[in-house]
């Protein structure tokens, strides 16, 4: 292991040099857990998160992480990051799928123990019958419980949202955690160029004194104070605390916009901003919209592309900007109940535009010809299908 | 040291309430207090909204008064009666989800081993039987498995008593309780062996018939926690809510218990046994000095 120099965020994040590498999705959080000065980390393996925090051990076991240990399940790794990051650590964990779901009494309780960790969500079927493809499902059950969810399309977003993800985490208008999603397999275990600073560099050490709320170290004065179960109170006192507390915290998530705007460039990207027919997804169908944006480009159909980074906080105002004069929007999605189309529609004011779908779910891969077919239709182009048997 | 922070700035004491003005001058910080002097010093917890002549209330106070080291001491608790006069100690508190205190315990643990590596930080889970031996058994177990440095205590209650006197894992065979309405079918738990069997280093059953001998079996089981492995207590303390058992009874009850099934038993590994051993020797030479 190299010495490691500490070095300011900004300067890790958007100015030192950078090498470009072709490493696989899982290989990206671990180059980027490598460079964040990470104190703990919390592994309890699933098809296709495995792979991630198995290259996080060997961090642990060269020194780049102080502590990391195989957990009993999910729900028991998830309440240790949050025990760990109350106690002032900066901490890491991945899962998949039915792993998300079996923590996630445990993930949905960190915004309002405002528990500023790095999560990351390599999709995965979490329903019956059994498959360990990337659906994205899960990600619909992490919209409404306070945490900044981050979507990466690629290899390069995995390890620039993770690396930003403990800073924006950490900040103290924010102390929110933050999610980083992306497709199992088609990201973690596919190979693609990423562009990495040095690896003798690390973000400083968690700072817990610079907090909305104190780490519980009993480094701060012991007066009875906690912020935990008003319910004991009084219903009205357990109403009170509760509502204003939600409100803070999606205050917080709110606020990190800025951060994200600041370190990863915006909550979203646009390609041709005034195409008249536009594609609008997250991670891997957004991949999928590019190409599809591109060939729509050479057949001279004026198609854009809005890929959304940040899911939470949601970019409302910026689609209502993009969208306001667009004919269509199409919403590909890798899951059957399109999460991101009915978010698309809520945040624009003409929902009528918004074409649900195409769909491919199950875990499939999402052909770029399924978005051409809607694309033509759009423009209300008829295509002969030719059916081979 | 944590010390530092309990105490007040010069200058400050009038403008700090009286409760923790009262707290620092005539609480436990900083010393060790003799439980059988409760009612003239300055309690870590007073006022709770337990059921009168609960006696796990009783047994969470003598707890407070038997801390080592109060001022660098993290308490964990969970859904169930305890967390309501624990969430009210001044003494800081988590609280999470029902059942998840061992595993909190463990990331808290090791987060401030790492960052404090040369300064004693005591932590404690105190939870309910439905915490630790049901809903939290895996967490329970596998924090003693993996050797977590930190006490648990189970204030056992026979029954879920939070939520209004339910069948736990630890109710007696054959009673009758909701959601056993035939009656329990099978035995109480055998939660002190199986923490000798998970690896806990120091594991007592107690009935709290005796403050001076509860304040010692924490404080033992503290003591081993931060220096060898997870150590673990079995309280029973009776719900006499929901087992009918008058106010003026309960220490009758606990004593009847005591003869019939927690007798008092402590058991320790030899390194813990030769470490207390050294340790009374010491305190006893101070005495004679
Ligand atoms: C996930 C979850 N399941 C169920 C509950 C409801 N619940 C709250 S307290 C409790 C029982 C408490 O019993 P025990 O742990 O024995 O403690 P006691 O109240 O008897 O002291 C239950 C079932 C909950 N809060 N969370
Ligand atoms: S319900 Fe039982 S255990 Fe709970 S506070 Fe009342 S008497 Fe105590």
């Amino acid at each position: 292991m190299p010495e490691q120099r500490v070095v300011e965020p900004e300067y890790l994040i958007l100015e030192a040099p950078r090498e470009r590498k072709f490493i696989t999705g899982s290989q990206a959080f671990a180059e980027a857990v490598k460079r964040a000065n990470v104190d703990v980390a919390i592994a309890y393996p699933i098809t296709p998160q495995s792979e991630t925090m198995h290259l996080v051990g060997d961090l642990y076991a060269q020194g780049y992480v102080k502590d990391y240990y195989r957990a009993e399940e999910e729900y028991g790794a998830m309440s240790a990051i949050a025990g760990a990051v109350r106690g002032g650590a900066r901490a890491f964990t991945a899962t998949s799928g039915p792993g998300l779901l079996r923590g996630l009494e445990a993930i949905v309780s960190w915004p309002g123990h405002r528990i500023p960790a790095v999560l990351g969500i390599m999709t995965r079927v979490v329903n019956a019958p059994l498959s360990i493809q990337p659906d994205n499902v899960e990600i619909a059950y992490l919209l409404h419980s306070g945490l900044v969810v981050l979507h990466a399309e690629n290899q390069q977003d995995v390890f620039d949202f993770t690396l930003a993800g403990f800073v924006i985490s950490e900040k103290v208008d924010v102390y929110l955690p933050v999610v980083v999603a992306t497709e199992g397999f088609f990201v973690t275990h596919a190979k693609g160029y990423v562009d990495l600073p040095p690896e003798d560099m690390k973000l400083p050490p968690r700072d817990p004194y610079k907090a909305p709320v104190p780490p519980t170290d009993c480094e701060i004065p012991p007066a009875r104070i906690q912020r935990d179960a008003p319910v004991q109170k009084s219903n009205f006192m357990s109403y009170l605390i509760h509502a204003v507390w939600q409100q803070e915290v999606w205050s917080a998530n709110r606020r990190a916009a800025k951060w994200i705007k600041h370190y990863l460039g915006g909550l979203i990207e646009v390609v041709n901003p005034d195409a008249e027919v536009f594609i609008v997804a997250s991670g891997c169908a957004a991949a999928q919209g590019r190409e599809a944006q591109r060939y729509a480009t050479m057949e001279g159909l004026n198609v854009g592309l809005v890929k959304i980074k940040s899911l939470r906080p949601f970019p409302t105002n910026e689609l209502r900007e993009v969208l306001k004069n667009a004919k269509a929007v199409i919403v590909p999605e890798h899951n059957i109940v399109g999460w991101l189309a009915k978010e698309v529609k809520a945040a624009i004011p003409n929902s009528g535009i918004v074409v649900d779908g195409p769909r491919v779910y199950g875990g499939m891969t999402l052909p770029v010809e399924l978005i051409m077919d809607e694309i033509y239709k759009a423009f209300g182009i008829k295509k002969e299908k030719k059916t081979v048997v | 040291m944590g010390l530092e922070y309990v105490r007040i700035s010069p200058g400050f004491e009038k403008y700090m309430p009286r409760d923790y003005v009262d707290l620092v001058k005539y609480g436990p910080f900083g010393k060790q207090v003799d439980v059988m002097q409760m009612g003239q010093f300055k309690e870590l917890v007073e006022e709770h909204p337990m059921c009168a002549g609960c006696y796990m209330a009783y047994f969470i106070r003598v707890f407070y008064a038997a801390l080592p080291n109060p001022e660098d001491t993290i308490v964990l608790g969970t859904a169930g009666c305890a967390r309501l006069a624990l969430s009210q100690a001044a003494v800081p508190f988590i609280y999470g989800n029902y059942g998840d205190t061992n595993a909190v315990a463990s990331g808290l643990k090791r987060a401030l081993s790492i960052r404090f590596p040369d300064k004693v930080k005591d932590v404690v889970v105190i939870a309910g039987d439905g915490g630790l031996i049901d809903i939290g058994f895996g967490m329970t177990m596998h924090s003693w498995f993996r050797r977590e440095k930190f006490t648990t205590i189970m204030v056992d209650n026979e029954v879920y008593g939070n939520t209004g006197g339910q069948e736990s894992g630890m109710s007696p065979k054959g009673i009758q309780l909701k959601m056993a309405p035939l009656g329990k079918k099978f035995d109480k738990i055998n939660a002190v062996e199986l923490a000798k069997t998970a690896g806990c280093v120091y594991v007592a059953r107690i009935s709290p018939t005796n403050p001076k001998r509860i304040a010692k079996t924490i404080r033992r089981a503290i003591l081993a926690a931060r220096h060898f492995g997870p150590t673990f207590i079995h309280a029973y303390t009776s719900c006499n809510i929901e087992y009918s058992i008058p106010t003026r009874e309960v220490l009758a009850d606990a004593r009847k218990r005591e003869k019939q099934d927690f007798k008092f038993y402590e058991w320790m590994t030899d390194e813990v046994k030769e470490f207390f051993e050294e340790l009374e020797r010491k305190e006893k030479q101070e005495v004679k000095k």
